[in-house]
């Protein structure tokens, strides 16, 4: 069920009326696909806070089509990469290629449209906390497109559908459980089909039924609408079994990048400590600062 | 401890500038989106609902009493003078000019730019506002451009009723309760008002009242931090600063309107 519905109508052979399919779906949409390899890439980005550089000459690649998982320590840099990518931030220097075109010198104009193809779940949904459930997915529709209101009830409730939550459609926000509300929020990032989904930290404080409804979901979002799925997560388990790509990032730089299986099995030093959850390492568990000797006066003593 | 240094000064100038620079730009992308708040009228009526209708108690119950009260104090003072038939014109001239703007400004700031300034907050704590962004949505335009000229459009209506309600407060105390003569509380309001000098007056000061208490609380919400304490901090500024700049306005305005 859920997969005949996520499906496009075009792959099913229905009738398909490009008219109003030009308002909900990107123009690059109709074109010939860009087959090359990565949507997304960085190249010798650096980006900081004053003097406090988060992403230090950093160069990764999000392959098209696929799941990537990015993971590190707190502070790290991961929602930072997200924001970058989709604008919010400008980079110090370097590239962030999105779908070949450099993001950081964007105008207004050309960034909302770059972002019309991004669809981002934030941490906590983040829901229009006066509109309900139906028209917070309907919200994009009713933005950026003139399509009549038949249509636009149709695609709701097919993204309602696709995360399981057609019957909630008349529930507001405030009524919603945490789990629940970042599945509406996942309807409405892919409202517009977008062809970049990021998610971040999606499996923050969700129970395991949650956790994993919201893991598998964000696999078959993935599979059945060809999107290019990007996530930041803490949750080792959820994460290797549904991410074809993991990126490791540690100290403003890329620890490690591979499948799931290379980074399990990684001797980085760094990976190792991450992957088995060791309190201290090349990651200290001290922050930097005097030493011990320094501050507790030992020096003198010895 | 330590001392402060030019340098400190120069930072704490820069804010300031860096402030006064947002304010401004924000300001004129806000006074550029008349057409879209056509184009999106919809949404500009649902604000003058909430804004309007929610104000509304707060305002005639207000008006209603600043009229008793005037409609009592100004029978002492006219009595004084033999001139009790005038109270009508006392009444009605002091709410049309100054009292009718002024303090349902202040109520509307109280009551109306509060809540502008929490929604924005909250809506910004929640990120309610970056997802907007992220879907390519402006918020300036979706969000603050229908409350502001929701404001606008309210504050000359929540003005007339004020004075309204304060001119039928004070014929409740002078004509009903005194026992001033009835024909002439009237006759003299008919013959004494101009309809530009005075109501034209005090429509243009409430129209720029609206601009500016509508868009103080729209800037405190926007620039609010991101956390409780922040919301409730901008709350309190909005009322603070929106008071102030009505009553310094109020000033400015009635002594380019009357003294000529």
């Amino acid at each position: 069920m859920h997969m005949v519905l996520m499906t496009p109508a075009w792959q099913r052979g229905l009738p398909f009326n490009y008219d109003s399919a030009a308002g909900i779906f990107p123009a690059s949409f109709f074109m010939a696909p860009n087959f090359s390899e990565s949507l997304v890439e960085m190249s010798h980005l650096s980006f900081g806070y004053g003097e406090r550089l988060i992403l230090d000459d950093i160069s990764l690649a999000i392959p098209r089509g696929k799941v990537t998982a990015l993971m590190g320590a707190s502070g790290g840099g991961k929602t930072t990469v997200l924001r970058l990518i989709g604008g919010q931030i400008k980079a110090q220097t370097g590239q962030m290629l999105f779908d070949g075109q450099d993001i950081t010198p964007m105008n207004q104009a050309e960034l909302y449209a770059a972002r019309r193809r991004m669809g981002m779940l934030f941490q906590f949904g983040a829901l229009f906390a006066d509109l309900n459930v139906f028209e917070n997915v309907a919200f994009p529709l009713r933005e950026h497109s003139d399509l009549p209101e038949a249509l636009i009830r149709d695609v709701v409730l097919m993204k309602l559908n696709a995360v399981g939550l057609r019957g909630a459609r008349s529930l507001m926000p405030s009524d919603l459980s945490g789990g629940m509300a970042r599945r509406v929020a996942l309807a409405r990032a892919v409202a517009l089909d977008p062809e970049l989904v990021m998610y971040d930290e999606p499996f923050a404080g969700l129970d395991p039924i949650s956790l994993g409804t919201a893991a598998r979901l964000i696999r078959e979002l993935n599979d059945a609408m060809g999107l290019t799925s990007i996530f930041v997560s803490h949750d080792l388990e959820q994460t290797f079994a549904i991410a074809d790509q993991v990126i490791i990032l540690a100290n403003g730089k890329v620890a490690t990048q591979g499948t799931p299986d290379e980074v399990r099995h990684s001797t980085d030093p760094l990976v190792y400590q991450y992957v088995n959850a060791l309190p201290d390492g090349p990651v200290h568990f001290h922050y930097p600062g005097p030493t011990v000797e320094q501050d507790f006066g030992l020096e003198l003593t010895a | 401890m330590s001392w402060y240094q030019p340098k400190d000064i120069g930072f704490a100038v820069r804010g300031h500038l860096d402030a006064m620079g947002f304010a401004a730009r924000l300001f004129g992308r806000l006074l550029a989106t008349p057409g879209y708040a056509l184009r999106r009228n919809v949404l500009v009526r649902d604000q003058i609902h909430f804004l309007g209708n929610y104000s509304l108690p707060i305002i005639t119950v207000a008006g209603l009493f600043v009229g008793f009260v005037f409609g009592l104090q100004g029978y002492y003072v006219l009595k004084r003078y033999g001139s009790a038939e005038s109270l009508g014109l006392m009444v009605c001239l002091s709410l049309l000019r100054e009292l009718g703007p002024v303090v349902s400004a202040l109520l509307f700031a109280g009551r109306a730019g509060t809540s502008l300034t929490a929604e924005i907050g909250l809506m910004k704590a929640g990120e309610q506002i970056s997802v907007m962004e992220m879907m390519a949505v402006d918020p300036i335009q979706r969000v603050l451009a229908p409350r502001f000229w929701a404001g606008v459009i309210t504050m000359p209506l929540l003005a007339a009723m004020f004075s309204a309600t304060g001119v039928i407060g004070g014929w409740v105390v002078g004509v009903l309760m005194i026992g001033v003569d009835g024909g002439a509380f009237w006759s003299q309001i008919q013959g004494g008002v101009d309809v530009w000098q005075d109501l034209g007056n005090g429509v243009v000061k409430s129209l720029v009242f609206g601009v500016a208490v509508t868009f103080i609380a729209l800037l405190q919400g926007y620039n609010a931090q991101a956390t409780p304490e922040g919301v409730a901090k901008a709350t309190t500024r909005t009322v603070v600063m929106a008071s102030l700049t009505v009553l310094g306005l109020d000033f400015i305005l009635t002594a380019m309107m009357f003294t000529i």
